[in-house]
């Protein structure tokens, strides 16, 4: 399995070395060198320096028809053009996008992209921790189907079927400040 | 008309004087408060010191009511997702995106952005109208992009001079359809004899671009420094 990762963060590098491990291949990028400082010796994957934004970049990085598109940078909408670019013009299969704005993160999974949110992740851990009952903030949602094209087309093969997976309710509440 | 203005730099600031003088209604979404305090002085309180990427203040700032969304700020992934959330969450009829990379043009058409305003393409057009090189000059873009209005001007050197379209091998999905003569535009006639000084008007793929550049500029890389 092929996998672009854009962002070396603490949760790319840390997904970059987990997916290494396994054996798949692996393909991180980030706009600044020292963000591979956080990828361990053994890595073996590539690292390529640069924006994840620009489409020739991600096709000299070998994007094109990979398996697995991971938009991990600290910015909601780089992630999203990064993860619309992978799938609109470089035809990945599996794209998330890391949108820790819940309500951008709920509109982009209606517009067909698995989106990761921090905010309802955490608030999910923490409520589960204390033995509360589950936000109505969900931490990951898969693509509901509906296309930014505006041809459907449906959610990839695999366990998810559409809406929200892990915790329950779409968020009718507002996003914190 | 509600327009709601996104980006508060120098266009965004300078739209908005024009909208609020010609009488329409106006809001500003600048994020950088200082920025936002120094606007809202000159065109009173339709500034809303916040960032418009944030589904939250794009409600707040009354999106679902506006009749068009500029997103002008500096950074085209910001433009483009504030363009989507108008368009899709908050159902605008109409958004205009500014772009900086040309390249990422098709992308947002292609994602549903209803206009794009790319001032590097705007520049770069007008430089290419200005030097004579020899090169094909690009007119615009045709359809979602795949098509290309293109300017042939021919020099002493083009293999196309003393020549008739029906003589020059046309690639397919490619034509010449006019040509510019001392001034004076004419629907090209396949018979119709080439001359040096013309400019010859072309649809075409824009695959087709490299044998069209060989049929009317010449395959030889020797253009004037």
């Amino acid at each position: 399995m092929k996998t672009v990762i854009v962002g070396c963060g603490r949760v790319g590098a840390s997904i970059a070395d987990a997916f290494d491990k396994a054996g798949h291949i692996v393909v991180v990028l980030d706009l600044q060198t020292r963000a591979f400082d956080r990828l361990p010796s053994s890595f073996k994957g590539e690292a390529v320096r640069g924006d994840g934004t620009d489409e020739d970049v991600l096709r000299r990085a070998g994007a094109e028809g990979a398996d697995v598109f991971l938009a991990l940078t600290e910015g909601d909408n780089r992630n999203v053009m990064a993860a619309q670019l992978a799938e609109e013009a470089l035809d990945v299969k599996r794209v998330i996008a890391k949108i820790n704005d819940p309500l951008r993160a709920q509109a982009y999974a209606d517009l067909g992209i698995a989106t990761l949110c921090r905010t309802g992740l955490m608030m999910d851990a923490v409520n589960v921790y204390l033995g509360m009952p589950a936000s109505d903030l969900p931490g990951m949602l898969a693509p509901s189907g509906r296309h930014p094209g505006g041809e459907g087309h449906g959610p990839p093969d695999g366990p998810v079927e559409s809406g929200t997976v892990g915790a329950g309710a779409r968020p009718t509440r507002s996003p914190e400040a | 008309m509600f327009v709601l203005v996104v980006g508060g730099g120098k266009v965004g600031y300078y739209l908005t004087r024009e909208l609020v003088e010609s009488g329409h209604e106006v809001v500003l979404m600048e994020k950088d408060r200082v920025r936002a305090d120094q606007i809202a002085d000159e065109v009173g309180s339709i500034v809303i010191p916040h960032d418009g990427c944030e589904g939250k203040y794009l409600s707040e700032a009354g999106c679902n009511r506006a009749d068009i969304v500029a997103a002008v700020t500096g950074d085209d992934e910001d433009n483009l997702v504030i363009c989507q959330m108008a368009k899709h969450h908050f159902d605008v009829p109409k958004t205009i995106a500014r772009v900086n990379n040309p390249k990422n043009e098709s992308l947002f058409k292609h994602l549903g952005v209803d206009e794009i305003i790319s001032p590097t393409r705007m520049i770069l057009g007008s430089i290419e109208q200005d030097i004579p090189v020899h090169e094909l000059l690009h007119l615009a873009a045709l359809g979602e992009g795949e098509l290309e209005l293109i300017e042939a001007h021919l020099q002493a050197g083009s293999p196309a001079v003393g020549k008739a379209p029906r003589d020059l091998a046309i690639p397919d999905g490619c034509s010449l359809f006019a040509v510019i003569r001392h001034g004076i535009a004419t629907p090209l006639r396949p018979d119709m004899v080439l001359e040096e000084g013309d400019k010859v008007i072309a649809i075409g793929k824009t695959e087709c671009e490299t044998l069209l550049h060989e049929q009317l500029i010449g395959s030889s890389q020797t253009a004037d420094a």
